[in-house]
């Protein structure tokens, strides 16, 4: 039984002696900052390359990095905040989480840092902070990559069967019927990890009505999910999944298989909406298929009658840095140096670059020219900067309860076995929390 | 030299590193674990005392009785699934014959392997894009085997069944060894067949390795919880949710460490429970001799 064991362990943690920072416990030399990363090649060695010349250029300060599995970081740097131990350098993904280590106080107001490092903040997206702002303070360093939400498509199965990619919700529901009659499934699509589906309501939502609709969500207001523009989204969605729109078993797939990726770059699915970040493994495991020129890729359409402006887009306006507040007061200045002159620097930048992904840094576009993805990549950054409104994943928005209730009911609502009022009741019975 | 140790006395403390570790690992995490049901804590900040808050938010959720109901529904299936299969192939396998100690050898293999290797391998097979009636071309084997909530359940009920197997034949092919040569000689002198035999005298032989396998399958199938969570995640929907998996959901996914909790304690009062029930079934005491009366 994992739970008795693992919340009683934790429980000991928050009421025993706490150590500042925690960087004792894992971090070499004494008074060096710690850090905690995702591992996984090939991001894993531009975060490693990064610290390492940080710790070159500073030798009076050092930066000790440990690398974790996505799922398992998750849970450990819940437990490691929780019981106080965290690391100085806390990553994440913004949002609903940011929001919970800023209640238990267990992160560092950055918002007078950046108003005097004003340059470190301007070079940066600005949609990028979004979700590092709770209640009108910074409380993270945007880093990394901004990873919109994209329509992707196999053009060979656009060719075989004559027709053109979609401009409109009409037009995907018309391709439906020509791309199943051709024996090929419309939409590829991991549906077991629940977030895939997700991301269809996001822009369903966003291109129906505009981004107000889940902004009430967001803000608490009573009811929001039973707005009229929230349920024909939701109907519409259904109508999709009814008329066949994705693939056979799509609720057994999971996305961390990389099966739903193969499905389109194998020709047995036509489309697939995902985020920007799948770019660069269907590069490395799809043959050809990237480099042979087979991938399309457009933001999703607009809905016919729709309000939602159709630049707007969802996905991860950036990743995270925070500083753990137990941390020691040469740890935070360390962290602070290093989010001033360590983080995105022009190496880091240049390394993004050549796996195909944006880094949030303005002017990033300039690294661009010559390298073999420069359509895909100017592509991504004309997204993610011309966008009106970029809207965070919603399981990333919301706080990780009401996030939990949203990707079960959202299974059940592509199972078929809720309607959309039901949805909508089960949904607002959890507004605010 | 010494004098014969006094009953009960001296070996005590025998059992003291047992009861440590039972104290340490089981009985204090229950009291936590009990303590925290009746908080409201998300696994980060400060844990507020929250009284029956907890208690009756769960008791409140219609997913509860589902998730009970498929609790149930696995325990009850996989236990007439694995009982009679288990009890035939360990009477088969107690036979002297080189052959069947050579089988048993390869009935053994499934627990070799972790349930998440079992999980991962069965997923890939019937994955119905890229699994096993994919690849063959066999349209009967290219169902949607984890989309369906039935089919996804069934592949539950069988995964589980192809593990646990072996487990229990071992234990009633332990079981049939013992039961005296001499009973089925006198059947035989009485003319006894082959099924009267095994109807007559093995089953009824075997009555106390059943209520001890049953006990292990029946509360082992409380905590099936890497199986199905990275076989399903208890999908689709939530059909193959059993309360293992809620209990996880809550916790580690939703940071609702006391409703957590209390499916915690829902889960081990009930385990408790069905294991008194099982040995009271059984008539009489699971420890009492099965060679009375024989």
């Amino acid at each position: 039984m994992g739970l008795p064991l693992g919340a009683a362990l934790a429980a000991c943690g928050t009421s025993g002696p706490t150590r500042p920072g925690g960087g004792a416990t894992t971090g070499g030399g004494g008074g060096g900052a710690t850090y905690w990363y995702l591992s996984g090649m090939p991001q894993e060695g531009i975060r490693t390359g990064a610290v390492e010349r940080f710790n070159k250029a500073n030798p009076g300060a050092q930066i000790t990095g440990t690398t974790f599995q996505n799922d398992a970081y998750k849970t450990k740097i819940k437990t490691a905040i929780g019981a106080s131990q965290a690391p100085t350098l806390i990553w994440g993904w913004g949002g609903g989480t940011l929001r919970s280590y800023v209640q238990a106080g267990q992160v560092e107001d950055l918002t007078s840092w950046f108003g005097e490092n004003a340059a470190v903040k301007d070079r940066l997206f600005p949609s990028s902070f979004g979700a590092a702002t709770i209640d009108g303070k910074i409380y993270a360093m945007p880093c990394e990559t901004v990873q919109p939400i994209v329509l992707f498509y196999n053009k060979k199965l656009f060719d075989k069967i004559g027709a053109q990619p979609p401009e409109s919700w009409g037009d995907i529901m018309a391709l439906v019927p020509k791309f199943n009659a051709a024996g090929i499934a419309p939409f590829s699509l991991g549906g077991q990890s629940r977030w895939t589906n997700m991301m269809w309501l996001e822009f369903l939502f966003d291109r129906i009505a505009g981004p107000e609709v889940f902004q009430a969500v967001f803000d608490g207001q009573k009811d929001a999910w039973s707005n009229p523009a929230a349920i024909d989204a939701l109907t519409k969605m259904q109508d999709l999944i009814k008329a066949d729109g994705f693939i056979k078993g799509f609720s057994s797939i999971t996305a961390d298989s990389n099966a739903d990726q193969a499905l389109l770059y194998t020709g047995k699915a036509a489309m697939m909406l995902h985020g920007s970040w799948t770019y660069g493994s269907m590069s490395a495991d799809g043959g050809d298929f990237v480099s042979g020129g087979n991938l399309g890729f457009m933001n999703f359409p607009p809905v016919e009658g729709g309000k939602g402006d159709p630049t707007n887009t969802v996905g991860n306006p950036g990743q995270y840095l925070s500083i753990s507040s137990k941390a020691t007061a040469e740890q935070k200045e360390i962290a602070k140096k290093f989010f001033a002159t360590g983080v995105l620097d022009g190496e880091e930048v240049k390394g993004w670059v050549s796996n195909g992904s944006v880094p949030i840094v303005q002017g990033a576009d300039s690294n661009f020219a010559g390298s073999k993805d420069a359509e895909w990549l100017n592509f991504v950054y004309g997204v993610a900067s011309k966008a009106a409104t970029f809207q965070q994943s919603w399981d990333q928005a919301l706080s990780p309860t009401a996030a939990e209730t949203l990707l079960d009911n959202i299974a059940k609502l592509f199972q078929l076995s809720v309607t959309p009022e039901e949805f909508a009741t089960n949904m607002n019975a959890v507004i605010g929390k | 030299m010494s004098a014969p140790p006094r009953h009960g006395s001296s070996l005590g403390w025998l059992a003291v590193p047992a009861l440590l570790l039972f104290g340490g690992f089981g009985v204090v995490p229950l009291v936590g674990v009990l303590v925290l049901s009746f908080t409201s804590w998300d696994g980060l900040g400060d844990i507020h005392f929250a009284g029956f808050e907890s208690w009756r938010a769960v008791l409140a959720d219609p997913g509860l009785p589902h998730a009970l109901w498929v609790t149930f529904l696995v325990m009850a299936v996989s236990w007439l699934v694995q009982t009679p299969a288990s009890i035939l192939l360990g009477v088969f396998l107690a036979g002297k014959q080189r052959y069947r100690a050579v089988l048993s050898v390869v009935y053994f293999v499934p627990l070799l392997l972790s349930s998440a290797a079992i999980a991962i391998t069965y997923k890939a097979l019937l994955d119905p894009n890229f699994g096993l009636g994919a690849g063959l071309g066999l349209e009967f084997l290219a169902q949607d085997w984890l989309g369906e909530p039935a089919l996804a359940f069934s592949v539950v009920i069988f995964v589980v069944s192809w593990q646990f197997i072996p487990f229990h034949s071992l234990i009633y092919q332990g079981g049939a060894r013992q039961i005296p040569r001499s009973m089925y000689e006198a059947a035989e002198l009485d003319g006894a067949g082959r099924i009267r035999k095994f109807f007559s005298i093995t089953l009824p032989q075997l009555k106390y390795t059943i209520v001890t396998s049953s006990t292990l399958m029946v509360v082992g199938s409380l905590t099936f919880f890497d199986l199905i969570f990275v076989l399903t995640a208890g999908g689709p929907g939530d059909a193959t949710r059993v309360l293992a998996l809620d209990m996880y959901k809550r916790g580690f996914q939703a940071n609702l460490m006391g409703p957590a909790s209390v499916i915690a304690i829902i889960l081990v009062l009930f385990g408790l429970a069905l294991a008194l029930v099982l040995r009271r079934a059984a008539g009489g005491t699971g420890s009492d001799s099965r060679m009375e009366g024989a």
